[in-house]
C-alpha cells in the first residue's frame, strides 16, 4: 500500500481537492507512510487528528482545511477571492503552470485570506497554500496580505497569520520581490496602530517570506518539526562545503536561537491563539 | 547599448566595476566609517557612516564587494551576514535621530547563505529593514551599482528613490538559481535572465525604479560629478516633502497592482 501511495502525486495522496474525510476501515483506504516513525499511517486517522501522525509528527495541511480547525464555525468570512496572477513579466511556462496548479489546488492563489472569530473574538486571518506552487509569494500573494493588512488597520483588527511558503515567486521576478517591502509596509502600519499580530510558521516557512511578514509578527509560534529558514539547505551546503548541523532549519532550531516565541502543536494551537487574543483585548 | 540580458548580468558582476568605497569616496567628502551592529560583529560586507555631500552630513551605506582577490574574500563577496543588516538599520536610525537623509548603494550577488547567518536570523536581520525602513523620518536613495540580489539587495532598498547604473542588475534570484530550479540545469542561466526581467531597463518599465544611470564614463570625475549633483539635487526635493513616508508606502504599494486579474 505505502508504495503505491508514494509514487502517486503529493496532491492526491493528501487531501486535495477532496472536501470530506475518507471513511474509516474502506477497503482500500489510503495509507500516508510516516517520514518520522516510518509507519503507514490511514488517512482516515490522519484526518480524525488534524493530520498529526500519532508520533507527533505534523503533515501539511490545506489551507481551507486549516481554517476549518481554527475559525469559529461558520465564521470565516473569505476576502479578494478572486484575485489571479495574469502572467506579468510574460514567464516562460507559466501561465500553463497556473492554469494546471489552479486546478489541481482548487485554489486561485497561494493564500486565502478573510475575517473570521476565533472564540468569539475576531480578527483577521491568512493562511498560506502549500499545495499552490508551495505557497510561493507573487504579486497576488503580496496584494491579498497587503489589503488583508489595510482592511485590519482600518476596523481596528487583530491579524492572525499561518505562513507556509519556499518564498518569493521566480516566476514574477522583480515584482515578486518587491512584494516583500510592500506587505512589510502594510504590517509596520498595522503595528503602529498598536494592533496584534500574531504568525504561526509551518512547514516550509523559507525565503522572502520568512525575509518579510514571517518574521515581522509581534509574536512568532512555529508548528513542531516545521522547516523555517532564509536560504535553502542545499544552497547553504554548496556555499560552505560544510556539512549541516543536525536539525538545522527547524522550529526548534530557530527557538533555540531566539527567533520565534514558542512551538505549538496543532492539537493547542486554537485554545492557544483564543488565550493570545483574550489577553490584547481581541486587539 | 544593445546586449542581451545575460551579458548585462556579467557586466554588473565584472570586480572591475566600481565597488560601493568607490562611489563614496569620490561622490562624498570626508567620510567617517562606523563599524558594527552593537549585537554581535561588524560585517566587513557593508560599509557605513557619515560623510558631507555638498557640505551637508550625509549618512552613507554601501555593500563592498572589493576589486582584488584579497579585498572579495575580506569583504565576503559582498555577500553580507545579519550583522551587516543590522549595522546599516542601526546606521539608518541615527541618521533619522539627526535629520540626516540617508543614500545606499548596493552591489550583492544576495544575503550570504551560511550556517551562522541562518543561526543568528538572516531572515528576521532582511525583514526588520524591511519594516523599519517603510517609516524612516529621513529621506532614503538608494542606488543599484552592480548586482541587486534579491531580498539582500532589497533590505537597503526600501526608499523614496531608487537609481540603478546602466549595467546593474535587479533580480528575485540569480538566473545561474533560477534555471537549476525550473530547468534543473544551470547552463539555462541566459534563459532565465531573459526571463526575469532584470535589467535597469526592465525594473523601470515595471515601475520599480525611477532613473538609469549612464555608464559611458563610467569611474570618471565626470561620472562621479554627475551622480553627486543627481543626488544633491533630489534630497533637496524630497526634505522638503512634508509627506515622505506615505509617498514611500504608496510607492511600493503600487507596483505590480495592475498586474493582478480580478475574475
Amino acid at each position: 500500500m505505502a508504495l503505491i501511495n508514494f509514487l502517486k502525486p503529493k496532491n492526491q495522496l493528501e487531501e486535495g481537492g477532496r472536501t470530506k474525510a475518507p471513511v474509516q476501515g474502506d477497503a482500500g483506504e489510503p495509507e500516508k507512510n510516516c517520514p518520522n516513525c516510518h509507519k503507514d499511517i490511514p488517512l482516515s486517522r490522519l484526518w480524525a487528528n488534524d493530520l498529526v501522525c500519532p508520533c507527533g509528527h505534523h503533515f501539511r495541511m490545506k489551507a481551507r482545511q486549516r481554517i476549518h480547525m481554527i475559525a469559529d464555525k461558520d465564521s470565516f468570512n473569505e476576502l479578494n477571492s478572486d484575485m489571479q496572477s495574469g502572467n506579468p513579466l510574460g514567464f516562460s511556462g507559466y501561465k500553463e503552470k497556473l492554469e494546471t496548479v489552479r486546478t489541481v489546488s482548487g485554489e486561485n492563489e497561494a493564500v486565502i485570506c478573510g475575517t473570521a472569530e476565533i472564540g468569539r473574538q475576531s480578527c483577521c486571518i491568512f493562511v498560506m497554500e502549500s499545495y499552490f506552487m508551495m505557497g510561493s509569494m507573487g504579486s497576488v500573494v503580496g496584494e491579498k496580505i497587503t489589503l488583508l493588512f489595510e482592511y485590519a488597520t482600518e476596523h481596528r483588527l487583530p491579524v492572525i497569520g499561518f505562513t507556509v511558503s519556499g518564498g518569493a515567486r521566480m516566476q514574477e521576478g522583480l515584482l515578486s520581490l518587491m512584494q516583500m517591502a510592500k506587505t512589510s509596509a502594510a504590517v509596520k502600519r498595522h503595528s503602529d496602530a498598536g494592533l496584534l499580530y500574531i504568525a504561526v510558521l509551518t512547514d516550509p516557512t523559507t525565503g522572502g517570506v520568512t525575509a518579510s511578514f514571517a518574521m515581522e509578527a509581534d509574536i512568532i509560534l512555529a508548528e513542531p518539526g516545521a522547516t523555517v529558514g532564509f536560504a535553502g539547505a542545499r544552497v547553504i551546503e554548496q556555499t560552505t562545503k560544510k556539512a549541516l548541523p543536525k536539525g538545522f532549519q527547524t522550529s526548534e532550531f530557530v527557538l533555540e536561537h531566539g527567533f520565534v516565541d514558542g512551538i505549538t502543536r496543532r492539537s493547542n494551537q486554537k485554545k492557544l491563539l483564543v488565550e493570545l487574543l483574550k489577553m490584547h483585548n481581541g486587539g | 547599448m544593445n546586449v542581451v540580458p545575460y551579458e548585462r548580468v556579467k557586466l554588473a558582476r565584472d570586480s572591475m566595476r566600481p565597488t560601493g568605497l568607490d562611489y563614496i569616496r569620490n561622490i562624498f567628502k570626508g567620510f567617517i566609517e562606523f563599524h558594527g551592529d552593537r549585537r554581535f560583529a561588524d560585517d566587513p560586507a557593508i560599509v557605513g557612516g557619515i560623510a558631507r555631500l555638498d557640505g551637508s552630513p550625509v549618512t552613507v551605506i554601501a555593500i563592498e564587494k572589493g576589486h582584488t582577490a584579497k579585498e572579495r574574500a575580506q569583504r565576503n563577496f559582498g555577500a553580507p551576514n545579519p550583522e551587516g543588516y543590522r549595522k546599516a538599520l542601526r546606521l539608518m536610525k541615527q541618521a533619522e535621530k539627526f535629520g540626516r537623509p540617508v543614500i545606499c548603494f548596493i552591489d550583492t550577488s544576495g544575503a550570504y547563505c551560511g550556517i551562522g547567518a541562518e543561526e543568528r536570523g538572516q531572515g528576521q536581520a532582511i525583514a526588520e529593514n524591511l519594516m523599519e525602513m517603510t517609516t524612516l523620518c529621513v529621506p532614503v536613495i538608494s542606488i543599484l551599482i552592480g548586482e541587486g540580489g534579491s531580498g539582500g539587495a532589497l533590505a537597503l532598498a526600501v526608499a523614496d528613490r531608487v537609481w540603478m547604473l546602466q549595467n546593474s542588475v535587479y533580480s528575485v534570484i540569480s538566473p545561474e538559481g533560477c534555471a537549476s530550479i525550473l530547468w534543473k540545469d544551470s547552463s539555462f542561466a541566459p534563459t532565465a535572465a531573459a526571463n526575469l526581467k532584470l535589467t535597469a531597463e526592465d525594473a523601470k518599465a515595471l515601475g520599480v525604479i525611477e532613473r538609469i544611470l549612464s555608464e559611458k564614463d563610467m569611474g570618471k570625475k565626470e561620472f562621479y560629478d554627475r551622480i553627486r549633483s543627481l543626488l544633491t539635487e533630489e534630497i533637496t526635493g524630497l526634505s522638503k516633502d512634508p509627506d515622505l513616508i506615505t509617498k514611500r508606502y504608496d510607492r511600493f504599494r503600487r507596483i505590480g497592482v495592475d498586474k493582478v486579474i480580478k475574475e
